[in-house]
């Protein structure tokens, strides 16, 4: 079992409205909680294969691994940037905009 | 202002109707995203973070207000309720979805906007000095001209696919408002030693991770020449411009590496086979493009109006506004008025599509229905009566739009950076959020004078935090957000700019905890080392180098 620190995650944007998803165990969701973990090389693969399925299939483009932690309970990505994705806009008129 | 012909008409539907096919074809499946990107890039469409973004073409800053209304529109219909204006004096949405993008279009086109020339490696939207047609010192106004531009530049199917993107701004004024030095040509309209009208021509200059200032190519082009003289220099660029690496693609690049002297012999070359061809613009041409920017109807005014005098004594908020936010304007009895879109603790360039709604308004009452977007990200109302001022004041009051802030130290630029923009890295709303904040006192910020920050999220530069006094670039260090600061850069001013610099680095760079005490510690070095009050942050600078400001951040 991999540890916590290279737990990861799928995520893409949404081909009709560019909004950020993640793989889920059923389908992709916009709710980074609802994601799946994934933590070996295999199911990386497997999920880099749905991926290049939904790409085909016209439903996100550009779907790539994150790095996340659990530590906390729900799923938290490693890096500001895919926070940012994930929780919307940090102020402003948008903010807290996620899907 | 320009209205569209048939031709134009006709190019920007026929643009939408392709659009149209091009969005359909890629939710089908017959595009994928690798033929589709270059596609939509072409009508503004980007991807960031969370959406898809729409920048929309503000051609030289001026809008009507039916077309501020259709912005507002089209922020309440298709995207959450407000708009962002930028460095580039256009507008971004940062929610549209893509299945709704060709009514977009359609609806821009209705009012004779669009969103091309706004990405690619093409020549972009031409930018200009925000108060053209009515500064006060003005030799004339440039828009006409960059009005040509846009006409010769727009799809120019030579230049369409260019080593990189290049931006024109135009200036009619000697005192540059329009940061031309930081641009691939900086044009400043002067007359000549026989007084006939003509332009001086700077090239390459840029800011992003390389930033130069444009050197002076050659100091006096006749007008009727201009488009002759552009398509040399771009020649010259699509020629030898490098397309090996694209950080080192843009025209400041090729005129550093070959030097000034051998660009201006090849432009030269280029410019006599092209002067007195099918590019010289004739009289009666720019005269019918001159007409659309006719000055408007104005009244004769006494130059001092006794209705604002008055005023002004009964009411200290308005007295201040009038003071930071009124400029000077060629006609008695007029001024223009910039609306400031920096609220204390607001997001810079940001309105809501009732903010919106209402300046439309205010410029159809008051100033003969023109607004311009300013480079620093503010709205301008370029024909106001000083009668009008108390009225136009206790208007925008109501509506949060009267912070009577214009080139004071909360007047910050700031990019979208990490909270929208897939390139940054890290984020630059909050920084200016909390620098307004820290700085609010209207008191504090009239002792301190015109001082400008400007932020930027990543080295692209968007922020133009290479020509801030103050200048903050948002850098990644191992996953957090630091920030590098600048000194004593500055975008333009006398003499065709040549007020212009590139900020110095302080030293090294300050966390988000941090920076915003940095900065203060460096404006109250200021206010301690300045000679007088009058002294400004960067004559003082200029004055006193970067060594006491070091002493002050890092203690040496």
């Amino acid at each position: 079992m991999a540890s916590h620190a290279t737990l990861k995650v799928l995520t893409a944007n949404r081909l009709s409205d560019g909004r950020v998803v993640y793989l889920g165990e059923t389908g992709w969701t916009v709710a980074i909680e609802e994601a799946r973990l994934i933590a070996t090389p295999d199911e990386a693969s497997g999920a880099e294969a749905e991926g290049a399925r939904a790409v085909a299939d016209r439903m996100v483009v550009e779907p790539y691994l994150i790095d996340v932690e659990t530590e906390t309970g729900g799923i938290l990505p490693a890096s500001l940037r895919e926070r940012i994705r994930a929780r919307g806009p940090s102020t402003g008129h948008s903010r807290g905009a996620a899907a | 202002m320009y209205r569209y012909d048939e031709f134009d008409h006709a190019f920007v539907r026929d643009r939408v109707a392709q659009f149209r096919d091009q969005v359909a074809r890629r939710l089908s499946g017959e595009l994928t995203e690798e033929q589709f990107k270059p596609l939509r890039l072409m009508n503004g469409v980007y991807l960031q973070l969370h959406a898809y973004m729409l920048r929309i073409a503000i051609p030289y800053g001026t809008l009507s207000g039916r077309q501020m209304r259709k912005l507002a529109y089209i922020a309440r219909t298709y995207d959450k309720g407000y708009g962002h204006f930028t460095t580039r004096q256009n507008l971004q949405f940062n929610w549209p979805r893509l299945e709704d993008l060709p009514d977009i279009l359609a609806e821009l086109a209705e009012v004779e906007m669009h969103a091309i020339q706004t990405s690619g490696n093409c020549i972009r939207n031409v930018t200009t000095d925000h108060f053209a047609g009515a500064a006060a010192d003005e030799v004339d106004d440039p828009r006409p001209w960059a009005e040509i531009i846009r006409q010769w530049s727009s799809l120019h199917p030579e230049f369409s696919f260019l080593p990189r993107k290049f931006k024109v701004a135009v200036t009619g004024a000697a005192r540059d408002r329009a940061a031309i030095r930081v641009h691939d040509i900086g044009l400043e309209l002067r007359r000549g030693p026989g007084g006939g009208l003509g332009f001086r021509v700077f090239v390459g200059g840029g800011q992003g991770r390389t930033p130069m200032l444009a050197k002076e190519i050659r100091d006096f082009v006749p007008e009727q020449e201009l488009l002759a003289y552009l398509e040399a220099i771009m020649r010259v660029y699509n020629r030898y411009g490098r397309r090996d690496n694209k950080y080192k693609a843009r025209v400041k690049i090729l005129v550093h590496e070959r030097g000034l002297e051998e660009i201006r012999e090849q432009v030269e070359a280029e410019f006599a086979e092209l002067r007195g061809g099918a590019l010289d613009v004739p009289v009666e041409a720019r005269e019918a493009i001159s007409a659309y920017f006719a000055p408007p109807s104005f009244e004769d005014l006494p130059r001092t109006s006794r209705i604002l005098e008055e005023a002004r004594l009964r009411d200290r908020d308005l007295a201040l506004w009038v003071a930071r936010n009124s400029h000077p304007h060629k006609q008695p009895g007029y001024v223009s008025v910039t609306i400031s879109l920096k609220p204390i603790g607001g997001v810079p360039g940001d309105a809501t599509a009732d903010q919106m709604d209402k300046v439309a308004e205010l410029a159809e009452r008051f100033s003969f229905d023109e607004i311009r977007v300013s480079h620093e990200q503010n709205l301008i109302l370029p024909h106001v009566r000083k009668d009008d001022l108390p009225a136009l004041h206790a208007e925008l009051k109501a509506v949060g739009l009267a912070t009577p802030n214009a080139g004071f130290i909360t007047d910050i630029i700031a990019c979208p950076g990490l909270d929208y923009c897939a390139l940054a890295n890290a984020r630059s709303i909050p920084v200016a959020q909390r620098l307004s904040e820290r700085f609010a006192d209207t008191r504090r910020q009239s002792e301190i004078g015109d001082l400008a920050i400007k932020i930027s999220g990543c080295i692209n530069a968007c922020g133009h935090h290479h020509v801030g006094h103050i200048g903050i670039l948002g850098v990644d260090r191992k996953g957090e957000e630091f920030y590098q600061i600048t000194l004593g850069g500055a975008p333009g001013g006398e003499n065709g700019g040549e007020d212009a610099a590139i900020g110095e680095i302080v030293g090294k760079g300050f966390s988000t905890d941090e920076v915003v005490d940095a900065v203060e510690t460096i404006v109250d070095t200021y206010l301690k080392l300045r000679e007088t009050p009058q002294e400004s942050f960067l004559a003082a600078y200029r004055r006193l180098g970067k060594k006491p400001f070091q002493e002050a951040l890092y203690g040496r």
